[in-house]
């Protein structure tokens, strides 16, 4: 398809007499109607700064090949990554949840699952994603806040228990510490004798972007890209159906960055990883089908779904033409999506719920694998069961209520839509060749270039809320001013942290701490030798008790830890 | 633009939080408003950041917190400047807090707390307001 000429919407005539009729109708109809009626502004941008006109044509899209735009499940698959989307199953429903101990999130899973959840997302507190043990002083007042608290196997069997891991998928949220989750869920599935190839999920594990936006790490950058290395290569061969990694564009863009840089960060990432796993002489064709990805959804309704379809796009060509992907499979562009927690207000947060729709509704559209709608109350802490089931039902709304999913990609071949598409396409383009000619992402991470990017359209957005030009319903324009909140809020239980380290006390006194030793210095000679993996001993450490604190501390002996050079 | 009552603010993240959208935000902010700004990064504790603010005798500690770890982390750090004898430097801070809490936290003797969508104009004037209230050193 590529060798041959590339098709047209227009041949030569018909583009020539469109060009006259919009000329036409521009200084006829639209000059004097606006003489009349000037419009609301002089010019229109998208939330991400793209210009766009006042109306599209059949012009617009005429220099996009045809063949870019192609069919649902073919490539480069723009219009979705399988020929019949929701047709055939609508995407998963995935709220993600976690709080306080592995019991009390046990609780909200089956909650969530009882009211039509088809997938399970777990949220970690702070310790866990930093790779703290509950009762490490960094720890103090953070235990089962944020997330759920998991120090050993122990709490990750609670944390399941009465879950078949063979039914449903299971998404983790965790990136520095997430080889060690990752290492406790086959030792859990071993221990309930499950077939680690019909477990399903994923990992999040991308730890550039944490790096550049999400700001959770561990270990400086090389050691932290080999262990992202080492899941991927893991899974490839021993879990054919999990996905290692979620490249995620989420926290960049909830770090303020443009919709742009969202995605395009989340290619240079992608080309990261894929380069350090070709090193190991894997063949793209045998991780590539399992590498997935999550992005957020704005506001800009028709920007977020050319942003999605953009991507895939993109996504296709990088595998195909710079990797040498053969197998279908390696280009499609799976992605989990959720809605924007930035743009949730605490004035009137019951609109909220209109925002998520609407973004819930632009997903969709865009294509979606899996949604999380957030819940009206997470401007003010994390939400309750009330909110979630809310959201879920946002979901459940669109699914089966809007009819929308019964046609593929059905704003495809939108004027607007298709030329924002590859506006879109060509500015991520553009990024990944910046990167690559200023020496890369590793290196333009060091020095702070995502980072600053990343600033200054958080601070331009902040000025643009200010001065009002970026309206927020509730913020800046239609304000209540004495408006009383009277909202019930996720109550944080105080005994939360006694609980969860007397659990850890009762496992340091059980298992067998000359084993966890004899372990941990293994692990240290696998860790000094980049050529293996670190799977199967971080497998065999949790397997016995050791904790994910012992497992970092003594890896932080080998490779040191990581800190940022301020900027702002 | 310098002159001696240049205030002087270090702008901290305390913890193992990394939300950084906001605090760098806010540091931008007031450094644009002629002030001197230092940011500590992330992943500070109380004590660092009190030894920060002592060593560079700033007239305003401002810390940003997201993760619920307020009630943990302010009373440490208003401590550690009263075992410092430096208790008049002034503590303020921003973030995802309650309002219960922060309440609470006025009463521990934070001086300010300014939650989120606050207009950057707003923190300016704050901070130059109760800087101006508390007097001269």
């Amino acid at each position: 398809m590529n060798d041959r000429v590339p098709h047209r919407l227009l041949d030569e005539a018909a583009r020539d007499a469109l060009t006259e009729q919009v000329a036409a109708w521009e200084r006829g109809e639209v000059a004097r109607f606006t003489a009349k009626a000037p419009e609301r502004a002089a010019e229109f941008r998208t939330l991400g700064g793209f210009p766009v006109k006042r109306t599209y044509t059949a012009l617009d899209v005429a220099d996009t090949p045809l063949e870019d735009i192609g069919l649902p499940g073919q490539y480069p698959y723009t219009r979705g990554p399988y020929p019949t989307m929701y047709r055939g199953r609508t995407w998963t429903m995935r709220q993600i949840a976690g709080f306080g101990t592995a019991e009390d999130t046990n609780g909200r899973f089956k909650y969530l699952i009882a009211n039509g959840q088809t997938g399970l997302s777990t949220d970690f507190d702070m310790p866990t994603l930093m790779g703290y043990d509950s009762d490490h002083p960094m720890s103090e007042g953070e235990v089962g806040r944020e997330g759920v608290a998991i120090d050993t196997l122990a709490d990750m069997e609670r944390l399941f228990d009465g879950i078949d891991l063979t039914k449903i998928s299971v998404s983790m949220t965790i990136n520095p510490s997430a080889w060690i989750l990752l290492a406790m869920y086959v030792a859990l599935a071993q221990r309930r004798g499950y077939d680690l190839n019909a477990l399903s999920g994923t990992i999040q594990a991308d730890i550039l972007k944490e790096y550049q936006a999400q700001k959770e790490w561990i270990f400086p950058i090389a050691p932290s890209v080999r262990i992202v290395r080492d899941c991927i290569t893991y899974c490839a061969t021993h879990m054919k159906r999990y996905n290692p990694i979620n490249i995620s564009g989420y926290h960049v863009s909830e770090a303020g960055s443009s919709p742009l840089d969202e995605v395009a960060f989340t290619m240079c990432n992608l080309i990261t990883y894929v380069e350090e796993v070709q090193k190991t002489g894997m063949h793209v064709d045998q991780f590539a089908p399992r590498l997935a990805f999550f992005y957020v959804c704005q506001a800009d309704f028709f920007e977020e779904i050319a942003k999605f379809r953009a991507v895939r796009r993109v996504y296709a060509k990088i595998m195909k033409e710079r990797f040498g992907a053969q197998n279908p499979e390696s280009m499609r562009l799976r992605f989990h999506c959720q809605t924007a927690a930035a743009s949730l207000t605490k004035p009137q947060y019951e609109i909220n719920i209109v925002r998520t729709g609407l973004q819930a509704l632009a997903a969709v559209l865009g294509g979606a694998q899996s949604l999380h709608t957030n819940g009206k109350d997470e401007a003010f802490a994390i939400p309750t069961e009330e909110a979630m089931r809310i959201a879920l039902r946002t979901q459940q709304i669109i699914a089966d209520e809007s009819n929308v999913a019964n046609v593929v990609d059905p704003l495809g071949g939108s004027y607007f839509l298709e030329a924002l598409t590859t506006q879109y396409e060509k500015a991520i383009f553009e990024v990944i060749d910046e990167v690559d000619r200023r020496g890369g992402t590793i290196k333009l991470t060091e020095e702070g270039w995502f980072q600053r990017r990343i600033a200054d359209f958080a601070y331009e957005t902040a000025l643009r809320k200010a001065n009002g030009e970026k309206p927020v319903i509730g913020v800046n324009k239609y304000v209540m001013p004495d408006e009383k909140f009277d909202i019930e809020l996720h109550p944080y239980d105080t005994s939360t942290a006694d609980r969860q380290v007397a659990g850890l006390n009762k496992v340091r006194r059980e298992r067998d701490n000359a084993k966890v030793d004899a372990l941990l210095d293994k692990l240290v000679a696998v860790a000094n030798d980049p050529a293996q993996n670190i799977m199967p001993a971080t497998i065999e450490l949790v397997a016995a008790g050791a904790s994910m604190g012992d497992i970092v501390e003594k890896l932080k002996g080998v490779w040191g830890t990581y800190r940022e050079r301020p900027i702002f | 633009m310098e002159s001696p009552e240049r205030i002087r603010v270090i702008i901290a993240k305390v913890g193992l939080d990394g939300h950084d959208r906001g605090v760098k935000i806010v540091a931008r902010t007031l450094r644009d408003a002629g002030m001197d700004v230092i940011y500590t990064g992330l992943h500070r504790t109380p004590e660092e950041v009190v030894d920060a603010a002592v060593q560079e005798d700033v007239d305003v500690i401002g810390v940003s917190i997201l993760s619920g770890a307020h009630m943990t982390v302010f009373p440490r750090i208003l401590d550690g400047l009263k075992a410092r004898d430096a208790g008049d430097i002034l503590v303020v801070g921003g973030g995802v807090i309650p309002d219960e809490d922060c309440a609470k936290l006025r009463d521990l003797g934070v001086k300010e707390l300014m939650l989120q969508d606050t207009p950057p104009a707003d923190i300016v004037a704050m901070v130059k307001r109760v800087v101006a209230e508390r007097g001269a050193r």
